[in-house]
């Protein structure tokens, strides 16, 4: 078994595995850590359907963003809709046959990436430019952004420049997900391609540890997620309930 | 202007501005700490205990447990700056550490430190530091620069409260026996006497007959303030600074004239002679409960049927968003009406009906703005649809009067800037950072005072309308400038003796 093709097989595996498993962990501490008290920021939704309208409305095009700051949001939206466009197009060397909405994002995806370089500029840009963000920013706030472009630069460098046997890295791949132990097919190993994969890897061994859990966290957010209707409903916490309503002094009596 | 003021009072900016940074201009010691005896009327330890860091950390971590805000607020933050220059304190001050991520910072450096792997291994990297004295003393000076009015929290993408920060902030430092005076010496007046300032039930009497004499003399009608009433229909629960203080007092009177005018029987309790819950302010459930639970108590004594609370930002967000939650549920009230409702709900329905009679011309030497209190814009509502809580105010106003004009857009309504004194910072001891914090709004109001020759703010919060009175004159505007809702009400409201009490 060659060295690379087991090494990369091998952090693939890990990598995923704390992926899953810490940011599950913080997934499932968000989803059982009770919020005692209902602070939707209003105006708010009074439905749930409504709720669900105004989650999508912030994920999809960032809505209070864009009411904060005209250029955070074109760079942010810029940024993450290529990512998405990119992902989208990554696909097709996982799966085999290859959807047709990947295959249609072929082209977009692939032009895709000088989207997501500029947003990824245009942030590090304020950030290192901009006296108050530069004054909130931490080392790994710009680690975070060289990473990411770090991504981004060799991946376009592969589809433009220097490119790669793709067809052996599918197989590689496949491979890989096919759980085919110490029978991976080998993996192309061209320098860009493997500072891609090294990249990529580190991004998904981080994120459950760094501030890339804001991805789960505007799902579990109190102030968008919750329903404002406190007079109609209550909305005590089992905490709440246990330190203070259990006791004589609760305040069923009548 | 003849006040001798040690600071200097910020300039009228013209639009637009960046801010420029000021690193350590607001740095100090905060705000006067709580004696000893009024932490312990808490339940809180009398002054710094020894093994404060531990204790703190303790807490932190049984916070977070019980808070989902704070696990997701603290964990979510991606440093985009989007928060950067909306908090009046940092426009007012330029202390970055008045950003609302800067704020939030002080306490997830600590958070970072104790409770995530990235900063337990790499603590410079992510910005991770250890609680020490500093840090502490941080904590206690810019918390208490915070009034926690939410206005971040609109225009963060994750939606990220800084108020809730400071709030469980605030709790660690009371439980290490750090507290503030202003608010700590508050709250055990209300479970010794029932409200705020301590005004016993005959100084209540008095002063509620005296308004009544004020009121015959003024119209030549009876109309009543009832204290303790058992059976009266609406117990009214309203800031007892509405019994003293200007403007405060004149919105009284205009809650009592509507209460007449509609036949209405009402009391106020002298037990829950307050509408203030200080306890949200120092982030304490159990506090805020024990304050709320005597206006429970004070419904069931008296036996009514509806609760109805006056103008008053933070006791409004008790009031809607919390009273249930904490001491509901309130199945012995009539269950027709929204439990609990504000006056301007109820004032507002009473127009629509036809049963109060406005009459415009009884305001006309006033030309008028409205401020949206904080609380009362972000955090609750008015009426069954979302915003209620912005029209409502504003119908009754125009329906008291001919001249209404609204300030920028950008600063009113859900982005509306605090009065600067809200969030238990309204004490003189901090009298620099409320005039400071204050710029935002007073340039709005400035705006309108010269493109329309506004006269007057309404508005319907206890704090705003204290703080303005205060801060109005720094920036050259009459400190009567400030009204209250329900005086326009009270003095365009047509009233008449033969009220026929509903059946
Ligand atoms: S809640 Fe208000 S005072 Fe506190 S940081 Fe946010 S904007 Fe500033
Ligand atoms: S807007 Fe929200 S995510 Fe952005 S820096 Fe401020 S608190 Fe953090």
């Amino acid at each position: 078994m060659e060295f690379w093709t087991a090494f990369y097989a091998i952090s693939f595996y890990v990598a995923t595995l704390i992926f899953l498993v810490f940011g599950g962990h913080k997934v499932y501490q968000y989803a059982v850590t009770p919020a005692p008290l209902k602070i939707p920021t209003t105006p708010a939704p009074v439905t749930t359907s409504g709720v669900v309208v105004r989650l999508l409305l912030e994920v999809t095009i960032f809505k209070s963003l864009f009411r904060s700051n005209k250029w955070i949001w074109l760079f942010a939206l810029i940024f993450h809709l290529a990512l998405w466009i990119v992902l989208i197009r990554h696909l097709r060397y996982f799966i085999d046959p290859v959807w047709a909405i990947v295959a249609l994002a072929q082209p977009f995806g692939k032009y895709g990436s000088f989207a997501m370089l500029f947003g990824l500029f245009a942030l590090l840009a304020r950030r290192m430019f901009v006296a108050r963000i530069c004054y909130i920013s931490t080392p790994s706030d710009y680690l975070m952004l060289f990473l990411l472009l770090a991504i981004g630069i060799s991946g376009t460098l592969i589809s433009f420049v220097t490119h790669t046997d793709i067809i052996q890295f599918k197989a590689f791949m496949l491979s890989v997900l096919n759980f085919n132990f110490f029978n991976w097919q080998t993996i192309p190993t061209d320098t860009m391609l493997l500072v891609h994969l090294t990249a990529v890897i580190l991004l998904m061994i981080v994120f459950p540890f760094s501030k890339l859990l804001h991805v789960p966290g505007v799902f579990f957010s109190p102030t968008r997620n919750q329903v404002d209707n406190p007079r109609e409903k209550r909305h005590v916490a089992p905490w709440a309930v246990k330190e203070f309503e259990t006791s004589p002094a609760s305040t069923t009596s009548e | 202007m003849a006040k001798k003021v040690k600071f200097d009072i910020p300039e009228f900016r013209p639009y637009p501005t960046v801010p420029v940074l000021k690193p350590g201009v607001m740095k100090g010691n905060g705000p006067f700490k709580a004696k000893p005896d009024m932490q312990e009327a808490l339940g809180f330890p009398g002054e710094l205990i020894d093994d404060w860091h531990d204790v703190a950390i303790d807490k932190m971590g049984e916070l977070l447990k019980k808070y989902r805000s704070l696990r997701v607020f603290l964990d979510s933050c991606m440093k985009c700056g989007a928060c950067t220059d909306k908090c009046h304190y940092m426009i007012g001050t330029n202390d970055p550490k008045n950003m609302p991520v800067a704020r939030q910072d002080l306490f997830r450096q600590v958070y970072r430190r104790h409770f995530t792997l990235s900063g337990k291994l790499f603590p410079k990297l992510v910005g991770a530091k250890d609680l020490t004295k500093d840090v502490l003393d941080d904590w206690y000076n810019y918390f208490h620069q915070c009034s926690q009015c939410r206005r971040c929290s609109v225009f963060c993408p994750i939606g990220i409260d800084t108020a809730e920060i400071s709030m469980a902030a605030r709790e660690i430092l009371d439980t290490v026996g750090l507290g503030q005076k202003y608010c700590n010496e508050i709250i055990p007046k209300i479970y010794k006497i029932g409200n705020n300032l301590g005004l016993p039930k005959p100084a209540l009497a008095n002063t509620l007959e005296g308004l009544e004499e004020d009121m015959k003399d003024e119209t030549g009608i009876d109309i009543k303030m009832p204290l303790d009433v058992e059976g009266a229909d609406i117990l009214l629960i309203t800031p007892s600074a509405d019994f003293f203080a200007e403007p405060h007092i004149d919105g009284l009177i205009g809650y009592a004239k509507v209460f007449h005018q509609a036949g209405a029987s009402w009391t106020i309790s002298s037990y829950a002679s307050e509408a203030a819950n200080f306890g949200m302010f120092i982030g304490s459930y159990e506090n805020m409960r024990k304050v709320a639970l005597r206006i429970r108590e004070a419904a069931i004594k008296l036996k009514v049927k509806r609760i109805i609370f006056g103008e008053c930002g933070h006791a409004w967000r008790v009031g809607y968003s919390f009273l249930n939650t904490l001491v509901g549920p309130f199945e012995f009230l009539d269950t027709r009406y929204p439990i609990p409702q504000h006056i301007c709900e109820y004032t507002y329905d009473l127009i629509q009906k036809g049963v109060i009679k406005l009459d415009k011309s009884a305001n006309d030497h006033r030309r008028l703005t409205f401020h949206d209190s904080c609380n009362v814009a972000r955090a609750t509502r008015m009426g069954d649809k979302p915003g209620g809580q912005f029209e409502i105010p504003r119908e009754i106003i125009k329906a008291c009067c001919n001249h209404y004009y609204d300030m920028e857009p950008d600063t009113i309504k859900d982005q509306t800037y605090c009065c600067g004194g809200g969030g238990g910072l309204l004490t003189d001891d901090l009298m620099e950072l409320r005039v400071k914090g204050a710029l935002p709004r007073m340039e709005a109001l400035k705006q309108v005072v010269d493109d329309h020759g506004v006269t007057h703010m309404a508005a319907i919060c206890a704090i705003c309308k204290t703080q303005f009175a205060k801060v109005l004159p720094y920036y050259g505007f009459e400190m009567d400038a400030i009204i209250s809702v329900h005086q326009l009400v009270g003095d365009a409201i047509v009233l008449t003796t033969d009220v026929k009490t509903p059946g």
